[in-house]
């Protein structure tokens, strides 16, 4: 028999618990709310003080003048292509490389790779600089999505090892004794087996070149800028509407997170490098 | 063999070009001097090592903060409630989300006089802070962006590790009349040592390198106050073009980044017993 004061008791440490709760994740909550709620304020409002939390007036001016006053839907695009050329050679290079360290268990290339997880974007920006500099290739898509690779594809391979490792080698074998090349085992057997990794190791390699800011900033001109550099820009003019520059933030914000949303699972095992295996 | 190319060659490059002194800018072609770059690094450039303290205080205080908050959220949030899938999306998205973007919601709520950053401080009864608009406090407050970012991330970890933890010690520990506190202590943490490790390991590797939040809210500055190698070595190469004086500081900062990984890789495996 449960007694009165220990369901009280019971439900206080509740009550505490999600109080506690509240109070941790807040501040990530804010930080949102407060972009999205200065995308939605005329600028009198987005620069009142003492702000406004709840109440205010809503206006799409600050998305308007995102479209009118830059060709944001440029940006966007060129951050479309990038992103998607990027995962596209990223899987088309990264999972044969995986499927290979797995099967053969090339572990020297397998610490190449991680290796490639420590070493500064920076020291790679330099010889590219110089490189695509020489080739006339700085502000094309070309040297965007090439150098782009250097995020995703580490990523690609690190997740996709693991994966390609827990496909049976009985299967495998089964289909080289059917008589099928080393290469339609790969495409044929093991790819449609670790479908989930590829979904996930895609997106995430769609994201992380969505968001680099590092090697766009010096590969990407004006023809080619993607929406980190745009937004960027957008800071060094005097004066501008607080109200513009939220609506931009949350306008690049907001596809990567609906994205990510999508693939939340593998997340975490991709950002750990697979350190955690959920 | 592909994929090493891509990521060996670049490197090779960059540690080659550090031999150099090359101006971009300049006609002429790279000139050959040795170890002179290092030499200057090293001994001669005073602000390439305050640029060396700053990285690793900014590394040591962000991923301090974060794994303290970061633990103390998993041991909240590790058990059965409702709303646990809520959390784990809500952990999620500070970490996908564009850093760019974020860096500029910061900008605008660390504003001294408009900003909503300093509202909150005083609402809680402290004086307003100048953020990253005194060079007194613009590392930290940069650092405050980081652990907004990343503390789920070791929270997600830690998570999983105590998932993993055995159950006896624990009833032992009760039995044995242990508070809560010292079962912690003696048990958890150093059963979730590895973990950790690992988690504070991913974590030093990329803020040792932070460079979007930094260059987009603060340049470095002010008067150098937040100037990273990562920054400094930036504006040598593209406002100076001076790349093989860039490149030398690339491969310091390389080293730098791997002798922390090795030093956590070292403490794992003494930990590992």
């Amino acid at each position: 028999m449960v007694s009165g004061q220990s369901l009280r008791r019971r439900w206080l440490s509740r009550a505490g618990f999600y109080g506690l709760a509240l109070l941790f994740m807040l501040p990530t909550v804010f930080v949102f709310y407060w972009m999205i709620t200065l995308s939605l304020k005329p600028q009198v409002e987005a620069t009142a003080y003492p702000p406004s939390f709840v109440r205010f007036s809503i206006t799409t001016a600050g998305y308007r003048e995102v479209f009118t006053k830059y060709p944001f839907f440029l940006y966007t695009w060129n951050s479309l292509v990038v992103a998607t050329g990027c995962t596209l050679l990223g899987l088309a290079v990264g999972l044969p490389a995986a499927y290979s360290i797995a099967h053969w268990r090339q572990q020297r290339l397998a610490v190449i790779i991680l290796v490639a997880r420590i070493i500064p974007g920076i020291a790679y920006l330099i010889p590219w600089y110089i490189f695509f500099r020489h080739l006339r290739m700085v502000d094309t898509y070309g040297a965007l999505i090439l150098t782009h690779l250097i995020v995703g594809l580490p990523i690609i391979i690190w997740v996709m090892i693991s994966f390609f490792e827990d496909v049976p080698a009985d299967l495998e074998d089964a289909g080289l004794i059917d008589g099928c090349s080393h290469f339609g085992v790969f495409w044929r057997i093991a790819l449609p087996l670790v479908k989930p990794g590829v979904v996930a190791t895609g997106i995430l390699s769609f994201v992380f070149s969505w968001n680099n800011f590092l090697f766009s900033v010096i590969l990407a001109g004006r023809s080619t800028r993607t929406l980190p550099i745009a937004v960027y820009n957008m800071i060094s003019y005097e004066e501008i509407n607080w109200g513009t520059l939220a609506a931009a933030a949350t306008l690049i914000t907001l596809p990567v997170l609906v994205v990510a949303l999508l693939a939340q699972r593998h997340i975490v095992t991709g950002l750990t490098f697979g350190a955690v295996k959920q | 063999m592909l994929v090493a190319t891509i990521i060996v060659y670049p490197i090779v490059y960059t540690g080659w070009m550090s031999l150099h002194e090359w101006f971009a800018s300049s006609l002429t072609g790279p000139r050959f001097i040795g170890l002179a770059n290092y030499a200057k690094i090293v001994v001669g450039d005073a602000r390439f090592r305050e640029a060396v303290v700053r990285t690793i205080y900014f590394t040591i205080v962000a991923v301090a903060a974060e794994t303290v908050l970061g633990v103390a959220m998993a041991l909240l949030f590790n058990r059965e409630f409702w709303g646990r899938g809520l959390l784990r999306t809500l952990a999620i998205l500070p970490m996908v989300a564009t850093p760019t973007a974020i860096a500029l919601v910061f900008v605008m709520m660390y504003h001294p006089t408009l900003g909503v950053a300093n509202y909150l401080v005083t609402v809680a009864g402290l004086s307003p802070f100048r953020w990253t608009y005194s060079s007194q406090t613009a590392l930290y407050a940069l650092a405050l962006v980081d652990v907004w970012q990343w503390t789920p991330l070791i929270m997600l970890i830690a998570l999983a590790g105590l998932a993993s933890l055995p159950r006896e010690p624990y009833e032992a520990a009760h039995l044995d009349g242990a508070t809560p506190l010292q079962s912690f202590w003696h048990i958890t943490l150093p059963l979730l040592r590895p973990t950790l490790v690992v988690a504070i390991l991913f974590r030093s590797i990329d803020a040792l390198k932070t460079f979007d939040i930094i260059f987009v809210m603060t340049q470095g500055g002010p008067a150098n106050a937040s100037e990273t190698i990562n920054i400094l070595l930036f504006n040598q190469a593209f406002s100076y073009f001076n790349m093989g004086y860039a490149a030398s500081m690339a491969v310091a900062l390389f080293a730098l980044v791997m002798g922390a990984s090795l030093i956590l890789i070292k403490v794992r495996r003494s930990a590992a017993w």
